[in-house]
């Protein structure tokens, strides 16, 4: 096929074999019009428009479905809560501590958007005077069959200077999370979940609130936003309302326990593995659990 | 030449969409922030994405002229039926692209729209060379190859080595597959490129038309080994706990993948000339009552 400019005699050089390539493709030749081969070709370009036009479609009733938030709440006939005994309930609380040096916040380069007027720190490894926020302390066994009331309040993740406020977050399942905007710029919000479902919606400055919510617990779900590659944090899915979030000096509380045997977890974003301790609480108790991370 | 010029530009404006970690900065597909033709601000990641499909209409729009201008100018059917493959895989190209924006930059989508992306450039490189007016008026010179493996052979070996490894690189840069395959190919890449090189460097040197692509590849390979080397240092050692990409290993990776996409480009030219000026000797089985002349 390529040798269709080919001269019929070449200057051969070199060895010269008994018989050279016999079967080499002919000169250019425009063959007489098949009108099969006419119909083919008509038929695949009305094929590739068909198939062009249907993913066309798919795209837009994509993007329709997409902002539906009731996708994701749990049946309407969820169990009633177990009841608590108020008069009984414990407080678990703590500190979170960093071991060892203390890592240096990373700098942040928001130079790529001139919306963005944000503090330039990111808030992966977070540490003030050895004290370590933005864990995740959550009940992770103890509890067992019971069943909570989801709360109606949103949990609300602000998108400010560029960087998401809180850097992580605990939510109940079927929980509203509440997603602003107050940057002058637009931000696309993009959870890469492992077990709920996956969306990334662009929200323009000041507009409404995204609400959503997730049906599966996911611990250190990541949320990033795909226009600003700095931007990231993570949501934490539970099924109880016994969670928190180590604050700048690692403090944390956990209120209204029903008295038992608990394994708290203590996740970080970065830091790892996960730390299990198993407490024990009695009736009204006050009760001090700390832990600590070791620098990577 | 222009396509094959404006298809090379738009590889580098998607691998700087990767390589930003931009790809789903616009979440919609095939419109952009639910507009086909409004351009939306460039700041932030949707700077490298718009960028990318603004780029990509263009080629579209190249690939259609060049198209029908093959069907109605071309008398090599051939060339005209590469034309409309050429059409073909940069529509498939544009589906594949919008599929992986629309299914969250799912690995083996990302890969495949990172390989055509390559393949596509390979037929536009391919079409100039043929349309050229060297490869159309120039009377070849044909040195017949009677060594095994034939250099044509190990041309067409290069080009299957090199895709391999565009398709191992492409599954790590989409988060498919982990460094190693790739690093590892690149030992055999290496290893069968330079057998090539020296094959048509060492043998038909006197022949331009193989020397100038054989020192081209052989030079790219080089290149190709310093830049994945920076490239790995880049992403792999220096930028794994980064918390958005940097410059070094953007600038790294999409040279990484330019001078990639130029190496298969360059593999694909030498086996074409190759096939043209060293074609492969055999000699003709014939029956042996037709091989005596006495029998004539």
């Amino acid at each position: 096929m390529l040798r269709d400019k080919m001269p019929t005699a070449p200057c051969t050089a070199g060895v010269s074999p008994a018989v050279a390539r016999a079967s080499r493709p002919r000169p250019n030749q425009r063959e007489s019009v098949n009108p099969q081969k006419g119909d083919i070709m008509k038929k695949t370009i009305w094929l590739i428009a068909v198939m062009c036009a249907l993913l066309m479609l798919a795209a837009c009733n994509k993007k329709e479905e997409a902002p539906a938030p009731a996708a994701e709440t749990p049946a309407a006939s969820a169990p009633a809560a177990t009841p608590i005994d108020p008069a009984t309930v414990a407080t678990v609380s703590g500190t979170v501590k960093f071991d060892g040096a203390a890592p240096k916040q990373a700098k942040i380069d928001m130079s790529q958007d001139p919306g963005c007027k944000g503090t330039n720190e990111a808030e992966n490894v977070v540490v003030t005077g050895g004290d370590l926020a933005n864990v995740f302390v959550y009940v992770k066994e103890g509890l067992g069959n019971r069943t909570f009331d989801v709360p109606k309040d949103p949990v609300v993740l602000d998108q400010k200077g560029c960087q998401y406020h809180p850097h992580v977050i605990g939510v109940m399942t079927g929980q509203t999370v509440q997603i602003k905007n107050d940057d002058p710029t637009t931000h696309n919000i993009h959870p890469t979940p492992k077990d709920n479902r996956e969306w990334n919606e662009s929200q323009p400055p000041s507009s409404p609130a995204l609400e959503k919510t997730f049906a599966r617990e996911e611990i250190m779900l990541p949320v990033k936003c795909n226009q600003h590659p700095w931007m990231k944090m993570y949501v934490n899915v539970v099924k109880s309302p016994f969670y928190a979030v180590t604050d700048k000096n690692g403090k944390y509380e956990i209120k209204g326990l029903p008295p038992g045997d608990y394994t708290l977890e203590f996740v970080h974003e970065k830091l790892l593995p996960p730390q299990d301790i198993k407490v024990t609480v009695g009736p009204k108790d006050t009760k001090t659990v700390d832990a600590s991370f070791k620098g990577m | 030449m222009v396509l094959a010029c404006w298809t090379f530009l738009l590889i580098i404006a998607g691998a700087l969409v990767t390589s930003n970690d931009a790809g789903l900065s616009v979440p919609d597909w095939p419109t952009s922030f639910g507009s086909l033709y409004k351009i939306p601000k460039l700041v932030g990641g949707v700077k490298f994405e718009h960028t990318h499909r603004m780029i990509a209409q263009v080629a579209g729009l190249l690939t259609i002229v060049l198209a029908v201008w093959t069907w109605r100018a071309e008398k090599r059917r051939w060339m005209r039926i590469l034309g409309w493959g050429a059409l073909g895989t940069v529509i498939a190209q544009g589906i594949l692209g919008g599929l992986t924006v629309l299914f969250y930059l799912p690995p083996p989508i990302s890969s495949a729209h990172a390989a055509l992306a390559q393949t596509f450039f390979c037929i536009a490189v391919v079409i100039a060379v043929f349309t050229g007016q060297k490869w159309v008026e120039e009377q070849p010179r044909v040195e017949f190859d009677t060594r095994r493996p034939s250099l044509f052979t190990l041309t067409l070996l290069s080009i299957f080595v090199l895709y391999v490894q565009l398709i191992l690189g492409a599954m790590f840069r989409h988060h498919g597959l982990s460094w190693w395959p790739h690093v590892v190919h690149a030992v055999v890449v290496s290893f069968v490129l330079a057998w090539t090189a020296v094959r048509a460097l060492t043998v038909y040197s006197n022949i331009e038309a193989v020397r100038r692509p054989a020192i081209v590849m052989l030079s790219l390979v080089i290149a190709q080994l310093c830049l994945g080397f920076t490239a790995f240092l880049t992403r792999v050692s220096w930028g794994r706990d980064s918390v958005q990409p940097e410059l070094p290993m953007v600038i790294s990776t999409v040279t990484h993948v330019a001078v990639g996409a130029l190496l298969l480009a360059s593999a694909v030219i030498l086996a074409i000339q190759v096939w043209r000026h060293a074609p492969v000797a055999f000699e003709e089985r014939l029956p042996q009552a037709q091989r005596d002349p006495s029998a004539a």
